[in-house]
């Protein structure tokens, strides 16, 4: 593959990227890269860009200017069938799982497998299985996502995106809409994954909890820009005015984040 | 002041054209991607059985009254001039011509074309078709093709089960009710329906085949904005499609009527 350049720390390179919808600018130059086998978090409040920032990522939008680089290549300019390609380096964990409502658990899992890995259907049950079973998922193998509970629904999110083996695992607002404790099981099922599988993982959150717990590197996303960039412990004692008012206003206290920081 | 009135002015026209515009590029995006591998047989079977085998009951249903209710209206017609043999024929050709193509595409369009506009506009909104994409499968050629190739097959021959059993509709209340000599009734259907009329029929059931899928695709793909978004996809679906099949189906007798 030309330009491919697998020794390259980093797995994902952004490069100024701008993107606007009619006189909403969203994106206004946002640089940033994700690290070869890091978990790294983008952080910011509603309306900041997050979920366009992700569109671009992987390729489901394109932007006014700017690169997003994927392993060496530049994705910005591909075509649906090189986009297609380069997909299969991602795996996708919307953010309530986003699993095939018309398929059991066992066909949403297997459905990767099945489009693009030429397995007799013995190997993938034993593959699907057994994700499943890391997954803590094999008793409800043949339920339906709508039987499923918002918690199991997540993790088939998860086994579906891992199946293939990519090379990152990408959340999508991983904690909305779930309450505090089913919340933290989240974070504590990235990292995790994270560590089990030794994928690099990229969270998309507005969730400081999640930012502190899980993340090795934190991006602040403000105002279609990144204003903050570094690891959690200095993200707590940033002095920059727009992260300060951040944190302020995210309702996370320091004496909670201090332990999380000192686990992480 | 101008401008505003002209914004005003120009906001239909405007809008109709985007969607024309839209419906043309998805139309040129589901011939591309239907010859492009992989085939997937397994999904078109299913699109097939759901649009096909799931309306046999609807459009039988209505097409043995469609085909009654003509007997017994042309039967009213004819009689003032003493002409009642001629039901067989007339009803004939209304059904193979108009009325079979017309109303069966306009209750697999009511069933199925509503059901595909909620089905992918439940997965938009779900998140479902973004994830088909990420897992590196184009959603056009998963979900839009297979659904737009099973309506284009299998209207056709709904259509013709809509005129069979029209037929036999106009049959029974003309022999059994209101009494026609069944020779003469067999016998005007035989001089007055053309093959021609029947194959002619069946291309515009083609058409609307692709017509009312490709419009209900359309919907579904771009339905936003949670269940009320996918309610109204629905319902322009259904809207669109019905006025859609009037207006071509006039177009395309016209092209027809002048080229034969």
């Amino acid at each position: 593959m030309a330009g491919t350049d697998q020794t390259s720390k980093d797995f994902i390179q952004i490069i100024d990227l701008r993107k606007s919808y009619g006189d909403n600018h969203v994106l206004r130059g946002v640089d940033m890269v994700v690290s070869r086998g890091e978990t790294t978090v983008i952080i910011g409040g509603s309306g900041a860009g997050k979920t366009v920032l992700l569109k671009h990522v992987i390729g489901l939008e394109k932007p006014d200017s700017g690169q997003v680089i994927v392993d060496g290549e530049d994705i910005t300019v591909m075509n649906d069938v090189a986009l297609g390609r380069v997909r299969r380096k991602f795996g996708m964990v919307f953010q309530f799982g986003a699993l095939f409502d018309s398929m059991s658990l066992f066909d949403n899992v297997a459905f990767p497998l099945r489009e693009h890995a030429h397995l007799k259907p013995r190997e993938i049950r034993e593959r699907v299985m057994n994700m499943l079973r890391l997954l803590g998922l094999d008793d409800a193998w043949n339920r339906f996502p709508g039987d499923l509970s918002g918690g199991m629904r997540k993790r088939g999110g998860v086994a579906r995106a891992l199946i293939m083996e990519p090379g990152i695992l990408i959340y999508d607002e991983p904690t909305t809409g779930l309450d505090p404790l089913a919340a933290r099981n989240v974070d504590q099922l990235i990292v995790e994954t994270a560590a089990r599988f030794k994928v690099t993982s990229l969270v998309i959150t507005h969730d400081m909890t999640t930012c502190f717990g899980v993340g090795q590197k934190v991006n602040v996303l403000y105002e279609g820009r990144i204003a903050f960039t570094g690891a959690p412990a200095d993200l707590a004692v940033s002095s920059e005015p727009v992260v300060r008012q951040f944190l302020g206003s995210s309702g996370v206290s320091m004496d909670r984040v201090k332990p999380l920081i000192a686990s992480s | 002041m101008i401008d505003r009135i002209l914004k005003a002015v120009l906001k239909f026209p405007l809008a109709f054209f985007q969607e024309l515009g839209e419906l043309g590029i998805l139309a040129f995006n589901v011939f591309f991607w239907a010859l492009r591998p992989p085939y997937r047989f397994g999904v078109l079977i299913n699109a097939l059985a759901f649009v096909g085998v799931g309306s046999i009951f609807i459009v039988g249903l209505t097409g043995i009254f469609t085909g009654a209710v003509l007997a017994l209206q042309s039967y009213q017609g004819f009689r003032q001039f003493r002409a009642e043999g001629m039901v067989g024929g007339v009803v004939g050709m209304s059904l193979t011509r108009e009325l079979g193509p017309v109303f069966s595409a306009l209750m697999v369009s009511s069933r199925a074309g509503s059901a595909m506009a909620t089905e992918l506009g439940t997965m938009r909104v779900t998140d479902q078709i973004d994830a088909i994409a990420t897992m590196a499968v184009n959603p056009i050629q998963y979900l839009v093709v297979p659904r737009v190739l099973a309506t284009m097959i299998m209207l056709p021959a709904l259509c013709m089960l809509f005129n069979v059993v029209g037929m036999f509709g106009a049959w029974f209340v003309a022999i059994h009710i209101l009494d026609i000599d069944p020779g003469v009734f067999f016998e005007r259907l035989r001089l007055w329906v053309d093959p021609s009329d029947v194959f002619g029929g069946l291309f515009k059931s083609v058409v609307f085949g692709f017509l009312i899928s490709l419009i209900a695709c359309h919907k579904g793909f771009h339905a936003s904005g949670g269940a009320a978004g996918v309610g109204e996809a629905t319902t322009k679906a259904v809207v669109y499609s019905a006025v859609v099949i009037l207006v071509v189906d006039y177009f395309l007798t016209t092209l027809m009527v002048s080229n034969g």
